[in-house]
């Protein structure tokens, strides 16, 4: 049962839902509590010790399912061979007088489908099925696990019948015996394969996504942003672990002399009960302004994932996207799903030609109210404007309302101030100007801008 | 350790869900599991969902049915530990010394010397520090509970970090420590559920020290279940479409989807209002029940004749089998405003 149960762990592990050893002990007390005799008991019951947030409990259900059932490969050969059996029998009853040759056979005959189940698991544990990192090794883990029940002995035996196929009753036994190899070599090729998705492929996940996260934005290959968007979801929720904590220290500081006495009036005016005076802290609001034009196409993806990410994390954030004209897409971002809402937000404002005047334009007359000194603006774009006027005398007001302007911009350094780009232009006015180009430097920039607040 | 006493209630998992069912809380699996494990692991239940899905409730539902006393601790910013471990009576240990003043007078009197004197004082300080002048708040309360208790604290995100950290001393070990008397050890482990509505991400060290259990909002078959418990009155039918209404109404383009307390609302309402049959007037006249959001209610506008269809026919198959009177369910076309004609003097609950 421990063994059962640490190897479930480690699946879970894998496929991203942290369980400590202490919450492994609790699973092992609750399922010896509850027992294995109800499936959905004793997964409600793992889920409630393992799973500490919803995403873990999803991931852990998906884990269960896979991990507490029979590899699909393997059923099916069952179904087959039970329906086969009803026709012509000469599986399950041949013998052929070597011991270990015929217990493989019953193994492949699956008389229990339970032994089976369980012997084919001892051999593939003992060559380290679980230790699989890649799809390729599948095929190596299954002649060693085929090794490690023996198969050599029966395969001598097939060639030795093979060999004398010319008598009648040897040419029977080498189709048996033929059969029942591949059978067992179906059944456990599907538990290896089994093994790989619950331990080798989120390893692999896990480790190109890592890639993907560092990798420059523009050149997102269309797997990479799937597997973005699960990074861009866990960057979200760290920014706001890190950032949604409010610290206040309670007993310190200056003496907040006039609550100090109204508080202690029923005791005589004795100061019991302090109270001390506490600097208000800003809760963070944070505008973003996203370019959504195409200079930016291959970024805008991503920004937009981002921005997707980021509204469930910033209590306070207004978004709005542009290209030529400037819209509010808090609202999409807020309610639709991801890819809905994108296609939703570049057939509204995508697509055309940039004009960072009109896009200050817009903001200065609709959404000025939503900028206050309290504000940081956050602005993801390349700054070229097409030669139009920047309006740099609004943008200088926008730096002049806000806390702080930060602009994020995917083009380097070099090429700022290059052609139609107006960032040398921009920068005096912003707070802090810096090349976004991996995943990571956004996290940094959001992280940064989050800081502000502390 | 403690002799541990396990209630008829808490005696297997389909204990749990029939113990809930009789207070009437209709309980799902891994709800019962939760508790079951809770208590036998003696370890503390962190809940988390959606608003208004009876998270609060099954606290309060638990001590109802176990017969167990509930002791609720209210969290919020700048929550600590006089308001929910314990408080001395500064008041009463004053008035004390104000109205012994004399007595402690003649008793330093007789003493010669400073140090007899202090001596003659230091026997009547614990006094002043005992039982009679402590005031015992939630968490020391449920410790001390012969019985035991079911200790709810609730909505643990409003508290501070400070507060999670006190929290981990008293739910690891249910003690409390009072310098002053010593260490006020649980007769009987409380049965302790936590509350949580996600504001912030709670402290990784007591989310490890829970069972974490997440309630979502219920599937049709469940709402149904418990609109039936707790509004028993309503009429199967209405019961259906209800039911269907809100559940598209889940999935619909909304930023704060109607719970479970709002759908209670509602059969209520409907009820109140002696309604026998959803119609797109009636819906759109009490959908302020609902949804409590102005956007969420014009952007659903547009959609309520078909939802309302839609709702109605898939719970009557045969259509407009059970209208009172004026138009049936299936004669609803686009958005005809007119006048509440399904309301039908039906007896009230």
């Amino acid at each position: 049962m421990d063994r059962t149960l640490t190897g479930f762990v480690r699946a879970l592990r894998a496929a991203g839902a942290d369980a400590s050893t202490a919450e492994t002990l609790d699973a092992a007390r609750a399922m010896a509590l509850v027992g294995f005799a109800d499936r959905e008991t004793l997964k409600a019951s793992l889920a409630v010790a393992l799973a500490k947030s919803l995403d873990e409990k999803l991931i852990c259900e998906r884990v269960f399912e896979q991990y507490f059932s029979l590899p699909v490969g393997a059923a099916d050969a069952q179904n087959t061979e039970g329906t086969q059996q009803a026709g012509d029998g000469p599986a399950p009853g041949a013998r052929t007088g070597q011991p270990e040759i015929d217990a493989l056979l019953d193994l492949a005959a699956g008389t229990s489908p339970g032994q089976t189940a369980a012997a084919l698991m001892r051999a593939a544990q003992s060559v380290g099925v679980d230790d699989i990192r890649f799809s390729s090794q599948v095929a190596y883990l299954t002649r060693r696990t085929l090794e490690a029940l023996g198969i050599a002995a029966l395969e001598a035996r097939l060639q030795q019948a093979a060999a004398g196929a010319a008598a009648e009753a040897a040419n029977a036994e080498a189709a048996g015996l033929g059969a029942a190899r591949d059978r067992l070599q179906r059944q456990v090729r599907a538990l290896v394969e089994q093994r790989f998705e619950l331990f080798g492929r989120p390893a692999t996940e896990a480790f190109m996504t890592e890639v993907a996260v560092q990798r420059p934005l523009g050149r997102l290959s269309p797997p990479d942003m799937d597997r973005m968007r699960v990074a861009v979801a866990r960057m979200a929720k760290r920014l706001a672990a890190r950032h949604s904590r409010r610290r206040r220290v309670l007993l310190r500081g200056q003496l907040d002399f006039r609550r100090t006495l109204r508080a202690n009036a029923g005791h005589d005016s004795v100061p019991v009960e302090l109270h001390f005076k506490h600097r208000r802290r800003d809760k963070p609001r944070i505008v973003v302004v996203c370019d959504v034009s195409g200079s930016v196409s291959a970024h805008v993806r991503f920004l937009l994932l981002f921005l997707y990410a980021l509204q469930g994390t910033v209590a306070d954030l207004r978004s709005f996207a542009f290209s030529h004209a400037l819209k509010d897409v808090a609202a999409p971002l807020e309610t639709l799903p991801f890819d809905e809402a994108m296609a939703l937000i570049l057939s509204e404002v995508g697509g055309g030609a940039t004009d960072y005047g009109q896009a200050l334009v817009d903001l200065r007359e609709h959404h000025w109210d939503s900028i206050d000194r309290r504000t940081t603006v956050l602005v993801l774009g390349d700054g070229r404007s097409n030669h139009s006027d920047p309006r740099l005398d609004l943008f200088a007001e926008l730096a002049d309302r806000a806390k702080r302007v930060v602009w994020l911009c995917p083009e380097p350094a070099g090429r700022w101030g290059s052609g139609d780009s107006e960032m040398l232009r921009f920068r005096p006015f912003c707070t802090h100007v810096s090349h976004c180009a991996t995943a990571t430097d956004l996290e940094q920039a959001i992280d940064e801008a989050l800081s502000a607040y502390g | 350790m403690i002799p541990e006493s396990t209630p008829d209630g808490l005696a297997s998992i389909d204990a749990v869900t029939a113990a809930l069912a009789s207070v009437g809380y209709i309980s799902t699996r891994q709800i019962s599991t939760a508790v079951y494990l809770a208590h036998h692991l003696r370890k503390p239940v962190l809940i988390e969902g959606p608003a208004g899905v009876g998270k609060t409730d099954l606290a309060v539902s638990a001590a109802r049915a176990l017969g167990f006393a509930l002791l609720r601790l209210q969290c919020y910013e700048g929550l600590d530990d006089s308001k929910a471990l314990y408080e001395w009576k500064y008041g009463k240990q004053l008035l004390y010394t104000q109205i012994l003043k004399e007595k402690i007078g003649l008793l330093v009197d007789q003493a010669d010397t400073l140090d007899a004197s202090f001596a003659k004082l230091a026997g009547f300080q614990d006094l002043f520090f005992s039982r009679d002048f402590l005031e015992a708040r939630p968490l020391l309360q449920a410790m001390e509970q012969p019985a035991g208790s079911v200790l709810l604290i609730d909505e643990i995100d409003k508290s501070e970090e400070a507060f999670e950290a006190l929290l981990l001393e008293v739910l690891a070990d249910y003690q409390v420590t009072i310098p002053e008397i010593g260490t006020i050890r649980a007769q009987v482990p409380p049965l302790v559920i936590l509350t949580s509505n996600n504001t912030r991400e709670l402290g990784d060290a007591l989310k490890r020290r829970c069972l974490h259990l997440h309630i979502g909002f219920p599937d049709a078959a469940l709402e149904r279940r418990v609109l039936r418990a707790r509004v028993p009155a309503i009429a199967e039918d209405l019961l259906g479409q209800l039911v269907a209404f809100v559940q598209s109404l889940r999935v619909a383009n909304i930023r704060k989807p109607p719970s479970i307390a709002e759908s209670v609302d509602w059969a209520r309402t409907l009820l109140l209002m002696h309604a026998a049959v959803l119609d797109e007037s009636l819906v759109r006249d009490t959908l302020n029940v609902l949804l409590k959001r102005e956007t969420d209610i014009q952007e659903v506008q547009g959609l309520l004749a078909k939802m309302t269809q839609a709702a109605v026919e898939s719970t009557t198959p045969g259509a407009a089998s059970s209208t009172a009177s004026g138009s049936g369910p299936g004669s609803v076309p686009g958005s005809v405003p007119g006048p509440a004609v399904s309301l039908s003097p039906a007896l009230p609950g």
